[in-house]
């Protein structure tokens, strides 16, 4: 599947099947994250159900401590 | 124009006006690390008013890579970098009041500390603190300016009550764990750029230029050269416990700080988060190794060295640091090492 994560355009293998699973495949703790799903802000309880189609826009941003 | 400002007050959303707003303005920086002295140094040249920052560590060789206003010198006298940072800003504009405090910030010291403060810069390392800062924020309706990085890895976001979601909407909880700059180690560019995001948002909320606010959650990383910006403004949370109706500031309440013990005779200090927390005590390794001595771990707690001190981490969250009797020094190592 293609889809379009920060700008640009990847492919994810076909185990990644929704949000969870693509923030799992990128090493990213959902608890941090926040994800754009073509241009709506997803809640984070929503991440497992929301499933992903081919070019669909993704906008991650995720939480860090350090400065 | 010659003038020290006359650069800035040619800059039109500026100008004279503007400049004269920067003057009257006191700004709190909350931490002086990488963050606060890149945005203390830059607020200081701007020619604020007033600027109090506040630290509770001293410098050490380790920071000069890109905590830009300390020296050698520094390092090698353990100046408290508090102290270090006024010393150079002062030489940088006497026109600015410094004030510099050397402590450990918890709820009362920052409800003392934001008195008459225009705007709060975050420049802390953890979340604790920032949740403190962010109900502290809400409390006394003061904007205040998240920035963090991590690696190549940056992220920002402008915080103003009564109009944007503040960070508890956007967390919905304190993250435990990640990767910290003395875990996963930082380079400067990246330090760089969320000063530069958070020190342009500054100025422009003190020229009280509100329209131009970036009004979005700015992330980047200069190393995998990608950039993304989200508007959360739709994350506002009507029931939020920080700035909804029903708010209660759970962050300035005794029940939710990490709480530390000076363990008698052992030369120990526990400390104990809040709420109920289950540690990964093998992925806390994985992000450990490279960076402490002498890591073990069983099914119950890991233990590791680093800087001549021991720290045991419970899987129930509880940590002791053996060595010390400091407090402050406990929770900078804790922060540092387990984010």
């Amino acid at each position: 599947m293609q889809l379009i994560i920060n700008g640009e355009t990847v492919s994810v293998p076909s185990s990644v099947g929704n949000v969870s699973q693509l923030l799992e495949h990128y090493g990213i703790n959902q608890k941090v994250a926040i994800v754009e799903l073509n241009q709506d802000i997803l809640e984070k309880s929503r991440h497992g159900e929301t499933a992903l189609a081919d070019g669909d826009k993704i906008e991650i941003v995720h939480f860090v401590g350090g400065g | 124009m010659s003038g020290r400002y006359s650069r800035q007050e040619l800059f039109a959303p500026i100008g004279l006006e503007g400049q004269a707003k920067i003057r009257r303005k006191h700004v709190l920086v909350v931490g002086a690390g990488a963050l606060g002295t890149g945005s203390a140094e830059a607020l200081v040249r701007a020619g604020i008013g007033k600027l109090t920052i506040v630290d509770r560590d001293y410098v050490e060789w380790s920071n000069l890579q890109r905590q830009q206003l300390y020296t050698e010198e520094d390092a090698q006298n353990q100046v408290p970098k508090a102290i270090a940072a006024e010393n150079r800003l002062k030489r940088l504009n006497s026109e600015v009041r410094i004030d510099a405090q050397v402590c450990d910030v918890g709820p009362e010291e920052l409800e003392r500390l934001v008195e008459g403060v225009d705007l709060i810069m975050d420049a802390t390392d953890n979340f604790d603190i920032r949740m403190m800062v962010n109900d502290v924020s809400q409390k006394y309706r003061i904007p205040w300016i998240y920035g963090a990085c991590v690696g190549s890895y940056g992220i920002s976001y402008t915080i103003r009550p009564g109009i944007t979601p503040c960070l508890n909407c956007l967390l919905e909880s304190v993250p435990l764990g990640g990767a910290t700059c003395d875990t996963a180690g930082i380079i400067s560019p990246a330090v760089q750029t969320v000063v530069a995001h958070q020190v342009t948002e500054a100025l422009k909320m003190l020229v009280e230029d509100y329209d131009s606010l970036r009004n979005k959650l700015v992330s980047f990383d200069l190393w995998k050269n990608r950039n993304s910006s989200i508007n959360v403004q739709g994350v506002k949370n009507a029931s939020c416990l920080s700035c909804g109706p029903g708010r209660t500031y759970p962050f300035l309440s005794y029940e939710n700080q990490t709480r530390t013990a000076v363990l008698c005779g052992r030369d120990t200090v526990q400390l104990r988060p809040a709420g109920k927390v289950d540690r990964d005590l093998e992925q806390l390794e994985a992000l450990l190794k490279s960076q402490t001595e002498n890591i073990q771990r069983n099914p119950y707690l890991l233990s590791f060295s680093i800087e001549s001190r021991r720290l045991v981490v419970f899987k129930d969250g509880r940590v002791l640091v053996h060595g010390t009797k400091d407090t402050a020094e406990a929770r900078s190592l804790y922060h540092r090492y387990l984010g």
